[in-house]
């Protein structure tokens, strides 16, 4: 007989639900899911200990439980706050917490390059989706942005640490998935980095993943780096028989070819399984994997725009993308860019996208 | 004047030395504790006593001490947190210099209270001759059986270590402190779980401050209701003062926590006044973290009522007219210092102590500290008044440690009780690089009739 799990009863944004004893207020939320589930930069239900830094899922808690019902004076870090019995959450429908967000978003992007434009990151970054939905237009930061040595982390991995947010993922994979950790943070305070001590490459079996769980563009793929937009690449579930890891893989390719291999990821973006850097960073081959199909991506981002020749399309793409939501800021990237335009059937597209076809599109 | 518990045998000859503390009564508090008291009735004693944590947050110690898990099987460990890092604050470097053995008889009798067999002091690194005292001190007491196993033949066995820092203010934080202590980078821990159920080393551990554990030696000495009917109210006990900035007589000072501000900054038992016959201008009054207050608020509350120096009346109208009783660093700043100034150098120290864990205090630090810098060198706008406002409301309360609030703090209080100074800054960018704003309505309370 399984142990009987106590479910308590806990209300967010006026919403009731029933979860384990135990749950954090995030996970609470993401079970309602939608508008209602803060944003997490730096939480990963994966990572034991993660959690609590970047402050963008801060909540307010008006009622602290059935048995003590004050509300808690400040507002809690809802990725590493239990819920209790009776519990009381206000997320969105507290100006307290808008307001606290948007001056963690403010201060997320202060010294972001916002070099989005030659990112590999952009259209799959958690820092673009949080700004879009919780930020400002402009920034009133009017200092030069730090800037860093640059380090250099192997063959595989490229660093840019101008991006990072410190959100420590990468650190606790290091010590939780791979065997040995020789990367960490260095320096204090504004200053501190994501380096390794004296030079060395990052090298692990399991030290590619680093790329998935990194929020931002600051750990990215080396063998991916520049060769196209993820926007272009189509998401294709793959797998294969492999002796390190479970081997079952999202591949993104551009026809045939396989331009990038990632963890198959949630719509929450955490990876279901960890993949070895062998199916990573050497299979990138078609004839080394065994095609599922199509990936349904669930998350709410650009890549989710994946076009392929046959599929129904959303009428409103995106809302439907969206979960039903209207975008936060009322700038529509689809209306303002020149390449990123839904008309073009990007699998129609005979060899790689570039600017030709968009103009050749726009003359006639 | 007002009675010494603390430094009472400060100016003793040699008191740095076993033989001579034990002399003047030394060590008798630990006789007293471990033969003629259990464990639990010492913490009822510190209870009874109503003594407050001296670190800054002011938190009753015998209630942390009574949170304490105690779990069987499962060791408990005492912290002693002599990382005294605070800008003004130099109490406990005193306390340790002159009378390393009142701390180590604090300890020995708090451990048993606590259950502790292995009891650290955390030092701050910057006090590497203060840690030879301490482990000559600690050596002197083991040699007599006041420490080690079987101590004075009551079974009860205590250990204790002495640890340094690397320079790190944000080690001063509990949880910063019990990572730094177990080896690791010193960033403070996400709260829940409290050190009381999971601190070091994931055991149960209580941190306590020099001062705190120092004071339970009178205590134990007089008895715990004895103490608290020394000072007002809920600030029992006497309190360590480091006065400094531009008054006559810098130093350490043991008050009872009923004299008034005044008669501390005037008097000359005290700092004897402000140095070279200058007016008072501001002041902080428990250590850089804690909100300035312009003279007319300092000496009066709000409510036209004498200052005291204690807790509660240090406090009194919150943050909009009060301010904190804090660690004790009493910083008095004369006529001749400018506010604008003296607010870039707490924001630069919090920059750079800045641990870089959480957005809001990584970012907001430096922000704010190039925006005063900006505002300084005349360079600065209006408008960044009110940038440097909201951005301290945004680090506020949002960060993960209490260093957020510490850095805000000041700032805060410096716009709100000094705004006219940030704009004299802003509308005389020229002028202010050469003199000072002056005294303006904040001026010396004792001339204006309040």
């Amino acid at each position: 007989m399984a142990e009987e799990i106590k479910l308590i009863k806990v209300t967010i944004d006026n919403i009731t639900v029933d979860v384990p004893m135990g749950t954090s207020i995030l996970q609470a939320a993401r079970m309602i899911g939608g508008d209602v589930a803060p944003p997490a930069m730096c939480f990963y239900s994966k990572l034991k200990g993660s959690g609590g830094k970047c402050r963008t899922c801060l909540v307010e808690v008006s009622k602290g439980s059935n048995a003590d019902p004050r509300p808690m004076p400040k507002l809690v870090a809802s990725c590493r706050t239990n819920v209790m019995e009776g519990m009381e959450v206000k997320n969105i429908t507290s100006e307290r917490v808008t307001d606290a967000r948007n001056g963690v978003v403010e201060f997320l992007l202060l010294n972001h390059p916002l070099d989005c434009p030659v990112c590999d990151q952009a259209g799959e970054c958690h820092l673009q989706d949080l700004s879009y939905e919780h930020g400002k237009e402009g920034t009133r930061y009017e200092f030069k942005r730090r800037t860093f040595e640059k380090h250099d982390l192997g063959p595989y991995i490229q660093l840019h640490m101008t991006r990072c947010i410190l959100c420590y993922r990468c650190v606790f994979v290091a010590d939780q998935v791979t065997n040995k950790r020789v990367h960490g943070v260095l320096s204090r305070g504004d200053h501190s980095e994501i380096a390794t001590h004296i030079e060395k490459a990052l090298d692990n079996d399991f030290i590619g993943n680093v790329i998935d769980v990194c929020p931002v563009g600051a750990l990215t793929d080396k063998t991916f780096r520049f060769k196209n937009r993820v926007w272009f690449t189509k998401p294709v579930d793959a797998h294969r028989d492999c002796p390190t890891c479970k081997g079952k893989v999202t591949l993104w390719q551009r026809g045939d070819e396989v331009l990038r291999v990632t963890g198959r990821k949630d719509q929450w973006g955490e990876v279901e399984d960890w993949i070895c850097n062998t199916c990573r960073f050497e299979k990138k081959h078609i004839n080394d994997w065994v095609i599922e199909g199509p990936t349904k991506i669930s998350r709410h981002s650009v890549i989710s725009q994946g076009h392929y020749l046959g599929m129904k399309k959303p009428t409103e793409t995106f809302r439907a993308v969206h979960g039903g939501r209207d975008p936060k800021l009322l700038m529509d990237i689809h209306s303002i860019s020149e390449v990123n335009r839904p008309g073009i059937d990007l699998s129609a597209i005979p060899g790689p996208a570039t600017s030709d076809v968009f103009n050749a599109e726009k003359k006639k | 004047m007002g009675r010494k518990l603390l430094l009472d045998k400060a100016h003793i000859e040699g008191i740095r030395h076993f033989d001579v503390y034990r002399k003047n009564g030394g060590y008798s508090a630990v006789e007293k504790a471990l033969k003629e008291m259990t464990p639990d009735a010492v913490t009822e004693e510190v209870k009874k006593s109503g003594l407050r944590g001296r670190g800054g947050a002011g938190f009753p110690a015998g209630m942390k001490w009574s949170f304490l898990a105690k779990p069987e099987g499962v060791p408990r460990y005492l912290v002693c947190n002599a990382d005294e890092s605070e800008p003004g604050t130099f109490k406990d470097r005193y306390l340790m210099e002159f009378l390393p053995h009142l701390l180590i008889e604090g300890l020995i009798v708090s451990s048993y209270a606590l259950g502790s067999h292995r009891t650290y002091i955390y030092i701050r690194g910057e006090y590497a001759w203060i840690v030879d005292i301490l482990e000559q001190a600690i050596e002197e007491a083991r040699a007599n059986n006041f420490l080690g196993n079987n101590i004075l033949g009551t079974g009860f066995n205590c250990e204790i270590f002495v640890q340094r820092g690397a320079g790190a203010y944000i080690c001063g934080e509990e949880t910063a402190l019990l990572e730094s202590l177990e080896g690791k980078r010193g960033n403070p821990r996400i709260k829940p779980p409290f050190p009381a159920v999971k601190g070091l080393y994931d055991c149960p551990t209580v941190v306590n401050n020099v001062e705190t554990l120092a004071a339970v030696v009178p205590i134990i000495n007089f008895g715990g209701e004895e103490y608290a009917k020394i000072g007002v109210g809920k600030s029992t006990g006497t309190k360590l003062i480091s006065a400094c900035g531009n008054i006559n007589k810098p130093g350490v000072y043991e008050i009872d926590m009923t004299i008034s501000v005044e008669e501390f900054i005037y008097s000359d038992e005290y700092c004897g006044g402000i140095a070279n016959g200058k007016k008072l201008k501001a002041c902080i009054p428990g250590g850089s973290s804690v909100p300035i207050l312009p003279a007319n608020l300092l000496l009066k509350t709000a409510k036209g009522e004498t200052r005291i120096m204690n807790y509660e009346s240090l406090s009194d109208g919150g943050f909009a007219t009060g301010s904190m009783m804090g660690s004790g660093g009493f910083i008095v700043l004369d006529e001749d210092q400018c506010v604008v100034r003296h607010t870039l150098t707490l924001a630069r120290f919090y920059r750079h102590e800045s641990c870089g864990q959480c957005s809001p205090c990584r970012e907001g630090t430096g922000w704010m500290e190039k925006i005063l810098h900006n505002l300084e060198y005349g360079k600065g706008k209006m408008s960044d008044i009110d940038l440097l406002w909201d951005i301290q409301r945004k680090i506020e309360g949002n960060t993960i440690c209490p260093l957020g609030d510490a850095a805000a703090w000041p700032v805060a209080a410096a716009i709100r009780h000094f705004r006219d100074e940030f704009e004299w800054h802003v509308n005389n960018p020229v002028e202010s690089q050469q003199r000072n704003y002056g005294l303006a309505h904040y001026a010396d309370a004792l001339e204006i009739t309040v």
